[in-house]
């Protein structure tokens, strides 16, 4: 068969399908941006996003957008609160999952998003944003990753947003979306749900930098539907998040 | 972006935030300069997440030291940090972080509009805009436009600095340019890509810094250095809202 959607196209689709109906989400950008739009036109469409520039949506933006304050996000949307307004309703504990990226990921579900010297010389990098946040006190978090083995790492030089630890209040790492496969991470380790259509579990073993469990016959993530992939391409027409090359970066 | 740009320009001493890069690619190639490097000079970075910087400019708002709270357990930003330290709660429950207030010198905000007291009606999302407001010991308040005070006091509720915590009020359309303006103005996202490319290196930010700010001597200068982009990106369709009545 020949691939008729983008690996990124795949990846907003395993996002969307993270979110149930009638959850309160922290979206953020780029891939869960669209994923919570993807959930709300089909399976879940009673959830409500929150931004934590303060925007509260319960529908997509009805234009496309580079960033979470750029007005069509505005327009329509339910409140637009501040900051404090929004991180305080994931403090108390109001929202169900918040979606987060991240530069380094180890086995825990740390991730880093600070600064590296994985490479050998020290790399600066943007710094948490909301993600700490996210990764302290939503219900459950989903993480979304390049699958590299650089990436992968037994340890993070510095846990930005944090993982399972022994004392956590609440929530932590559910769900790994990568480039690769979806991995459950909810017993503190990585376990293998599904892999994208084509990968082999080789092929993420020598991607990972450390020991993950892929079981014997495990199926494939499962396909875009045509519907989802005309919503995806309605909302990133150009493919600025989802075509193969990832113009935003 | 405009993190960066000072940083880069070697203006910065000291950062405080939880997020410096470019929303078009991530990176921001001035403060990995500074902060891998020190060039062109050394910067001490202390480091937050976004409701800890939230939460410091809200203490100084409110008047308080600090506020606890119970974001960051578990990470390495509250470890050894300056500005957050372990408190107990004292009637009895988990323990929290305390986040010292920011108190900073001067806030510079840019609303839609102000009276020319300084009273300003801004909307959209709000982000930590009212918090600095209060927060800070001078606001300068920038707008689109200087509007008659009976415009102000005919929506209180969307008053967000009352006149008094003003100390200018500036009339500068397109002020918060390439960014949005809900009503005003479209983000051009040209310019974040540009400058993150032309930024990768020393010379090619010292490039940028004198096509876009030391060859041009104000703002009109650097509108008009925009070129067509302004009439593209200024707003023209209107999407008012409902009115509310505030007879007595």
């Amino acid at each position: 068969m020949i691939a008729t959607y983008t690996r990124r196209e795949l990846m907003v689709v395993a996002a969307g399908r993270e979110i149930r109906d009638g959850e309160v989400v922290f979206v953020g950008m780029r891939l869960p941006l669209l994923g919570f739009g993807l959930a709300k036109a089909t399976h879940a469409p009673n959830a409500v996003g929150l931004f934590e520039n303060g925007v509260i949506r319960d529908r997509p933006a009805e234009a496309f957008i580079y960033t979470m304050g750029d007005p069509p996000n505005i327009a329509g949307a339910v409140a637009c609160l501040g900051l404090n307004d929004v991180m305080s309703l994931l403090q108390q504990g109001r929202v169900d999952v918040g979606f987060i990226g991240g530069a380094e990921i180890d086995p825990l579900g740390n991730l880093n998003t600070t600064r590296t010297s994985g490479s050998g010389s020290l790399v600066r990098l943007p710094g948490s944003g909301g993600g700490g946040d996210i990764a302290s006190l939503a219900g459950r978090t989903v993480l979304i990753m390049e699958h590299e083995p650089r990436r992968f790492r037994e340890r993070v030089d510095y846990v930005t947003s944090p993982g399972h630890f022994p004392g956590r209040r609440r929530g932590g790492p559910a769900t790994l979306i990568t480039t690769l496969g979806v991995f459950d991470l909810t017993g503190g380790r990585v376990q293998a749900v599904t892999l994208h259509p084509g990968v082999t579990p080789e092929q993420v073993r020598q991607a990972t930098g450390f020991e993950l469990s892929i079981d014997e016959g495990i199926p494939a993530t499962m396909a875009p539907s045509a519907d989802e992939l005309a919503y995806i391409r309605k909302a990133d027409p150009d493919g600025f998040w989802t075509g193969d090359t990832m113009k935003g970066g | 972006m405009a993190f960066d740009q000072l940083i880069a320009a070697g203006t910065v001493a000291k950062v405080v935030a939880a997020w410096v890069g470019n929303v078009a690619g991530g990176s921001g190639y001035g403060f990995r300069r500074a902060y891998e490097q020190g060039v062109p000079r050394r910067i001490v970075m202390e480091d937050h997440s976004n409701f800890t910087v939230g939460l410091a400019l809200k203490a100084a708002a409110m008047g308080l030291p600090y506020l606890p709270t119970f974001t960051g357990i578990g990470g390495d930003i509250v470890r050894g940090h300056p500005r957050i330290r372990p408190v107990d709660d004292p009637f009895g429950g988990p323990s929290l972080l305390a986040v010292a207030a920011v108190k900073p010198d001067v806030a510079i905000i840019h609303v839609q509009r102000a009276d020319r007291e300084g009273n300003a009606h801004l909307w959209g999302n709000l982000g930590l805009t009212v918090e600095a407001a209060f927060a800070a010991r001078r606001t300068i308040v920038t707008c689109e436009e200087i509007v008659p005070e009976e415009v102000i006091r005919s929506d209180p509720n969307r008053t967000v600095i009352p006149g008094f915590l003003t100390t200018a009020v500036v009339e500068e359309p397109g002020g918060a340019l390439p960014s949005s303006v809900q009503g005003y103005w479209r983000r051009d996202f040209e310019p974040f890509l540009r400058y993150h490319q032309i930024s990768r290196t020393p010379d090619g930010f010292q490039a940028w810094l004198r096509e876009w700010v030391l060859d041009l001597p104000d703002r009109q200068a650097y509108l008009q250095h925009m070129g067509d982009a302004t009439e593209r990106l200024r707003v023209r369709d209107r999407r008012l809202a409902a009115a509310a009545n505030f007879s007595p």
